[in-house]
């Protein structure tokens, strides 16, 4: 009896450490988690800011003075000390995020997450992510200079992983139960394509495809128009471009495939862009340029911003920082100041491949088969077989879509070229513009800069400003690359590059300002082919029309201008909907809506309701004028809100205004009356349970964690105003994810906030600090410290120390 | 509370504080054991106490970290996990998942120890 006892308690025994030391589906593993000794507690603290750290490998001692923001100010006595400070101290604060990232563009979230993460990670090893980062890191390698910094960088993160142990571990470690592995150069590059799938990742080939066959070219056109009536580009529409002495690509005779494509992969979220413009001495209240920069991204936690500056005797850079990058990406340094936007521009173009047979080991080319290569992916999944992808390449790049992948023909299949894959030296540009002194620096600096292509702008204490729309373009012939091409005709690859020299920029120009809001950069007279690819058609206008209002700018005329919450789309439509629309048949419910909206001043301002109807409505109305392209069998999509607006407005009878599933014949008035009807009962019931439809409430900004938007770990709600297409463009999910203002005074003065905090742990104060006074469109004055020897507002210090 | 009792309370609670410091959760299931299998318990009181003391060595730990910090982590892991937002629930989940393991492992040294003296 007393050993069956025996055996029931130590059976029991073991049991529950099973139970309390394994992760349980979401539930971490419980009893190692709440251990007040070494679990999640042990993160309740704000971050240890002084002391001596010895760090192998340094130079000479290197100082971190930290602000009252958590700023990191390092002082090191040369660069290669500098970068490895900058992947200590960022991994100090960011590094379950740095390492997330990275596993993200790797597609290795199935490491950490298990299956559910297996598509995303499929899709990411099919884009190619690693195999461009391999080509950048490739590249990289001709510079040793850059690879001394990205390995100094590495180092430095890695010094800081050897002092965790168990319980210092951030906290989504202890969440999801697993381990920081060492950082990596390679992890820099991928955070590199993480950039760049998500700024220049996106096209729209296989769906314009689709609709070019089912619709004809004068239908398609009509719908996607190259230009549009509008255009006010990047560049000044006067500019002289006879200097350009190279030649478009002549358009070869030839066919486009006609397949029919059912499915595509994820495309980047469309609410990613960004604002930047500086004014000139002379358009400037104090005589000083002043420059401005907004990168919307995703608002998540922690951000994919962290401020430092980082300086050596030869140069004294802050700004923005990308964890895992090294530099300041968007900042200012004692002579000048840098901004970037996306250039967005078709460098992703998808190829038909035939294979000659379903081994699949050669593929038409010209009049020969070449042959293939085979890149085996091999995807780890937590708590479930490895899962084995083999992705084909052909001299295009990934056959991403095959039998295997959301295609069902064994003999064919699509490939990507992409720019990212052309394998690019782009951290040593941000390196060169940390260290810039005047506009010569600035273009040198830009020039083998590739991916992802950005406008940066440019102000500096000389009084100069520019923008160059830099990146690596390929000089297509017109039309190419908007559709599907021919994988086996060599006419259809792309033939060669611009020169670097021949992308577009201004400099000083006559207006004195230059800005950027992902707008064509340029109008129909630039000699390559440039067609709209997604460009913003509101924010530019608007942030244009500001500049040429009056004479000079100030500081707080910049701020007013990225909290503007004026919606220049909604006044380009609701007057027309208001004059045409037949309200005889509206309720009183109904009618009491359409005053409210009547009443809207088109600034979507958190307390307005007409901001939330003029959503409801518009969301109503866009599918049903777009219902032609809602299909289950082949991947389509809708046209963009500019061009719908035009042909509501100007072709109002249009048969695309039809509804097909109802039997009238439906024109643009009636679908406002149909959309509107639609919008008052959502309105209503959403009324009935969240209480009045205010912007901020009904718009619910919210800045979500990294790691499947943990509510726990997020932010909701918050108080701020403006919407996608608007300067302040803060949709649901997405927006100014950093906001800096700098005067280029001697030495510039500068402002700078973004939605999170430096610190990345949720137990610390420094977590969320800023959200607040960002969402209320306040800034922070960025403490630019001089030298090593100035503790000018510091609260702490902290000394890496050479160790023997 | 008698004696022994009192004696094993202690005792495991000084055995979970050292270990605590270099053993991974678990050394509180080790206490337990330990404890047990020397000063022997009598029925409900043999998994009780050992129970108590780690209930007490656990949510006064977490207590004394959490509200040097505001409680800014556990309202935060209160809702993860989810205890409606409250740090003291928290802390409390704490002390019970700690006590109870520390119970179970105390159980099994109690029997252990008192076959062991026969």
């Amino acid at each position: 009896m007393k050993y069956i006892k025996l055996i029931i308690s130590f059976v029991l025994t073991i049991v529950v450490f099973y139970a309390l030391n394994t992760k349980l589906g979401a539930i971490p593993p419980i009893g190692k988690f709440l251990n007040p000794a070494g679990g999640v507690w042990q993160n309740e603290t704000n971050e240890v800011l002084d002391g001596n750290v010895n760090i192998q490998g340094l130079s000479a001692s290197v100082t971190i003075h930290y602000d009252e923001q958590l700023i990191p100010h390092i002082f090191a006595e040369n660069e290669v000390d500098l970068y490895k400070a900058q992947g200590y101290i960022t991994a100090k604060h960011r590094l379950w995020q740095m390492e997330f990232q990275t596993h993200a563009a790797a597609g290795r979230l199935s490491e950490i997450v298990g299956s559910d993460a297996l598509s995303y990670d499929r899709t990411a090893r099919r884009r190619g992510m690693g195999f461009g980062a391999d080509k950048s890191l490739e590249k990289m390698q001709e510079d040793p200079e850059v690879i001394a910094f990205l390995e100094a960088y590495r180092d430095g993160v890695n010094s800081y992983i050897e002092t965790l142990d168990a319980k210092n571990l951030p906290v989504e470690y202890k969440l999801l139960d697993y381990k920081p592995e060492p950082w990596t150069t390679k992890k820099t590059a991928l955070l590199l394509m993480y950039m760049t799938k998500m700024l220049a990742g996106g096209d729209d080939d296989l769906e314009y495809t689709n609709m070019l066959r089912k619709f004809g070219k004068d239908r398609f056109d009509l719908l996607f128009p190259d230009f549009y009536d509008i255009t006010d580009p990047i560049i000044p529409k006067e500019t002289d471009w006879s200097y350009i002495d190279v030649d478009i690509t002549k358009t070869p005779q030839s066919e486009l495939p006609q397949d029919t494509i059912s499915q595509t992969i994820e495309k980047p979220h469309p609410d990613n862009g960004s604002n930047n413009w500086a004014v000139s001495g002379a358009k400037s209240v104090t005589g000083n340029p002043i420059l401005a920069n907004d990168p919307h991204l995703g608002l998540n936690i922690p951000s994919i911003w962290f401020v430092m500056q980082l300086s050596t005797p030869n140069h004294n850079t802050m700004g923005a920082t990308l964890p895992g990058a090294l530099g300041v990406i968007s900042g200012f340094n004692t002579h000048v100041s840098w901004g970037e936007t996306n250039a967005t521009r078709d460098v992703l173009d998808w190829y038909k491949i035939k294979f000659k047979d379903s081994t699949r080991t050669q593929y038409k080319y010209g009049n020969d088969w070449k042959n293939t290569n085979v890149r085996v992916e091999e995807i780890k999944v937590r708590g479930a077989k490895t899962f084995i992808d083999s992705v084909i390449y052909t001299h295009h790049g990934p056959v991403t879509y095959d039998h295997n992948f959301m295609g069902d023909n064994e003999k064919s299949g699509y490939a990507m070229k992409w720019i990212g894959h052309t394998g690019g030296n782009n951290q040593r540009p941000f390196l060169a513009l940390n260290k810039a002194k005047n506009y010569e620096d600035y273009v040198t600096a830009l020039k083998d800069y590739t991916a992802p292509a950005q406008n940066f702008v440019f102000a500096s204490t000389d009084g100069d400003i520019a923008i160059w729309i830099q990146g690596l373009f390929p000089n297509k012939w017109k039309g190419q690359g908007k559709f599907l091409l021919d994988g086996s005709n060599p006419d259809h690859d792309w033939q060669s590059f611009i020169p670097q020299a021949f992308n577009a920029h201004t400099k000083n120009p006559e207006r004195g300002f230059v800005s950027s809001a992902n707008q064509h950069p340029v109008d129909e007279q630039y000699p390559f082919y440039v067609f709209n690819d997604g460009y913003e058609t509101y924010r530019n206008r608007v942030i244009n029309d500001f500049f040429n209002s009056k004479d000079t700018f100030s500081v707080n005329d910049f701020k007013n201008l990225h909290n503007n919450n004026y919606n220049l789309k909604a006044a380009e439509l609701l007057p027309y909907m208001f004059k045409t629309m037949d309200v005889s048949s509206l309720t009183s419910e109904e009618k009491e809506i359409y005053n409210q909206v009547k009443l809207w001043d088109f600034n979507n301002d958190i307390e307005k309701l007409g901001p939330s109807i003029w959503r409801a409505w518009w969301y109503k109305l866009y599918p049903m004028i777009w219902d032609e392209f809602d299909s289950e069998t082949e991947a389509m999509t809708s046209p963009f809100a500019y061009q719908s607006i035009y042909l509501l407005t100007n072709q109002p009878n249009d048969p695309f205004m039809d509804i097909m599933e109802t039997p009238n014949k439906e024109n643009a008035h009636d679908l406002f009356l149909l959309a509107f009807k639609e919008a008052a009962k959502e309105l209503l019931d959403w009324k009935a349970t969240h209480g009045e439809y205010h912007w901020q409430a009904y718009k619910a900004t919210r800045v979500s964690h990294l790691l499947q938007g943990l509510p726990a770990f997020s932010r909701f709600d918050l108080p701020i105003g403006g919407d996608a297409s608007i300067v302040n463009a803060t949709s649901e999910t997405h927006g100014p994810s950093w906001r800096m203002i700098v005067e280029m005074s001697s030495p510039p003065k500068a402002l700078g906030i973004y939605p999170g905090g430096q610190s990345g742990n949720p137990g610390s104060m420094y977590y969320d600090n800023f959200v607040d006074d960002w969402a209320i469109g306040k800034y922070h004055e960025l403490n630019f410290l001089p030298n090593a020897t100035s503790t000018n507002h510091i609260m702490a210090t902290q000394m890496l120390t050479p160790s023997n | 509370m008698s004696k022994t009792n009192s004696i094993n309370f202690v005792v495991t609670i000084i055995i979970a504080a050292i270990l605590s410091q270099f053993l991974p959760w678990w050394s509180v299931m080790v206490a337990g054991f330990v404890s047990a299998l020397f000063f022997n318990l009598k029925r409900a009181a043999t998994f009780f106490v050992p129970f108590l003391a780690i209930f007490c060595f656990w949510s006064i730990y977490a207590f004394i970290m959490s509200s040097a910090n505001d409680f800014t982590l556990a309202k935060k892991i209160a809702v993860l996990l989810p205890l409606g937002g409250n740090p003291y629930v928290l802390i409390l989940v704490t002390g019970l998942i700690g006590g109870f393991a520390a119970g179970i492992a105390a159980i099994f040294g109690n029997i252990l120890g008192s076959l062991v003296r026969k």
